[in-house]
């Protein structure tokens, strides 16, 4: 599956994109590190700070897959060490229900990912991000927003057999 | 005809339901009656497609769809409401949201076919005889409506005005928004005409709801008796209420029965499923990742219980099948 495979958004091959929710105390602070400690590790992530990996709300995750991303990857403190006590196990809870109904609409359980880094793991940001690459590389696009223009061509295609469609269209938009 | 203004009543990927609330105004569907003329419904009255063909664009005062779009039939039907309609009403859940209905987007059309001509265990087909879209017989063709991939919520293939929700809407809400179109009162374009506010605003049961929920495992309706004057969610039950519109009075937690989400979320949530899932699993009272699993895995059906009238309405929308799937601008069924 790793053949350069041309997706909507861009005409570039393509490569795996993830949108990654990092706790404000730990895993972002560690991203942090591995940034000021210069480690280098795959471009592919675009972090979203928030303050505690228990304000991760589904809907979230949902979003980022259905605008385009290819992975989630969401990282919080280790169990424990919560900046407010029990945020991370809140995040863990829903992290298992929502894997459970991703499988079941069909989106592969590598997409999805929580991981536990502390303020000091700099290496593990790498590590993770890295490792969830090139599982993504394997799976291929998700790509969404594709997707669901694929599934409206056979609204176009009924479209044809309304007569004068257009009008009805001009009609719909009035 | 009269100048009373026009109504129009269609049915689309729907059980019947939503018609039989209409007639559940009683008494009042004479006062609606007298105020309004209905120019086309088919469930109840005599109209063929030619007669809403032959109205002016834009005659018809208000149009009720209701009905998830499934076939190229109903598409049609709705495009042609569409153009002949100044206000188009999503009636119900199906054509708001995707309703029961909707829950086929779990499944490929070729799995949904498969099974119900094929492996259905009650039956025989050794031929494995499809509809046809097209069939010659005697002579002439006889047609059947083209069996869609995806099952849609009306605001997906036309433009929708309004929303009146439920499964069916009761008729309270049918009657606030037939008098809302006549006297010219309607909100802003797009609502929901129903409260904005969770179910649980309204519910009898409020205040036995605990501040801090701890759920040790989830029960099934059937499985339990339920306490008829505690919160259903403090004894495990799984209610829809916190993520789901108010409006129906509570009516389904007054028969002891929980909330199963039919009004859809409010305007401040966009997927509700998810945001039923994110309350119920915090409140699982557990912290290792075993034993959070073990209670999670009492909700046998996660996607089939939070969407179970809203899946096509939803962020995902469908199934996401890797193998049907390569990626790009080809395109794959």
């Amino acid at each position: 599956m790793n053949e350069t495979i041309e997706t909507t958004q861009t005409a570039q091959p393509w490569r795996p994109r993830i949108v990654a929710f990092f706790c404000n105390w730990c895993t972002y602070t560690a991203a942090d590190l591995a940034g000021v400690s210069r480690m280098k590790y795959a471009p592919n992530t675009r972090i979203i700070r928030v303050m505690c990996s228990g304000r991760i709300d589904p809907q979230f995750v949902l979003e980022a897959l259905s605008e385009g991303a290819d992975g989630v990857l969401i990282g919080g403190c280790h169990p424990g060490d919560c900046h407010y006590a029990e945020g991370n196990y809140k995040a863990l809870r829903r992290f298992h229900l929502l894997r459970r109904m991703l499988i079941g609409m069909g989106i592969d359980e590598k997409r999805f990912r929580l991981e536990w880094i502390s303020a000091s793991e700099g290496d593990k940001v790498k590590t993770v991000i890295n490792d969830m690459v090139e599982q993504l590389q394997q799976l291929g696009p998700l790509d969404i927003p594709a997707r669901r223009k694929a599934w409206d061509v056979e609204l176009e295609e009924a479209k044809a057999q309304v007569p004068r469609y257009e009008e009805f269209e001009e009609a719909a938009h009035v | 005809m009269s100048d009373k203004p026009k109504i129009g009543l269609y049915w689309c990927a729907s059980c019947g339901g939503c018609e039989e609330s209409v007639v559940d105004l009683a008494e009042d569907i004479l006062d609606v009656v007298e105020a309004v003329d209905i120019i086309f419904w088919p469930v109840a009255m005599d109209f063929k497609r030619a007669d809403v063909e032959a109205m002016d664009d834009r005659s018809i005062t208000a149009t009720l769809i209701n009905g998830a779009v499934r076939t190229s039939e109903q598409e049609e039907m709705v495009r042609l409401l569409r153009r002949k309609s100044a206000v188009i009403i999503a009636y119900g859940s199906c054509a708001h949201l995707g309703g029961i209905p909707g829950m086929a987007n779990q499944f490929d059309r070729e799995q949904i076919l498969r099974y119900v001509y094929e492996d259905a265990p009650t039956v025989v087909n050794d031929e494995k005889t499809r509809p046809a879209t097209a069939h010659r017989f005697n002579g002439s063709e006889a047609t059947l409506p083209v069996f869609h991939a995806t099952v849609r919520a009306l605001d997906q293939v036309i433009d929708v005005d309004y929303y009146i929700p439920g499964c069916a809407p009761t008729p309270a809400l049918l009657k606030a928004a037939v008098e809302a179109l006549l006297t010219g009162t309607l909100p802003p374009k797009g609502t929901v005409l129903a409260p904005d506010i969770a179910l649980c605003d309204e519910c009898p049961r409020k205040e036995s709801k605990p501040e801090d929920l701890r759920i040790e495992r989830f029960h099934r309706p059937h499985a339990v008796m339920a306490d008829p004057d505690t919160c259903l969610l403090a004894q495990g039950i799984v209610c829809m209420g916190p993520a789901t519109r108010g409006g129906c009075e509570a009516l389904c937690v007054k028969g002891n029965m929980p909330c199963t989400g039919c009004f859809g979320p409010t305007s401040r949530v966009r997927d509700q499923g998810a945001k039923i899932l994110s309350s119920l699993a915090a409140s699982v009272a557990a912290d290792e990742e075993a034993d959070i699993i073990s209670i999670l895995s009492t909700i046998p059906d996660p996607i089939g219980t939070f969407y179970r009238y809203g899946l096509p309405g939803s962020l995902l929308r469908k199934l996401l099948s890797q193998s049907s799937w390569t990626g790009g601008t080809s395109h794959h069924a």
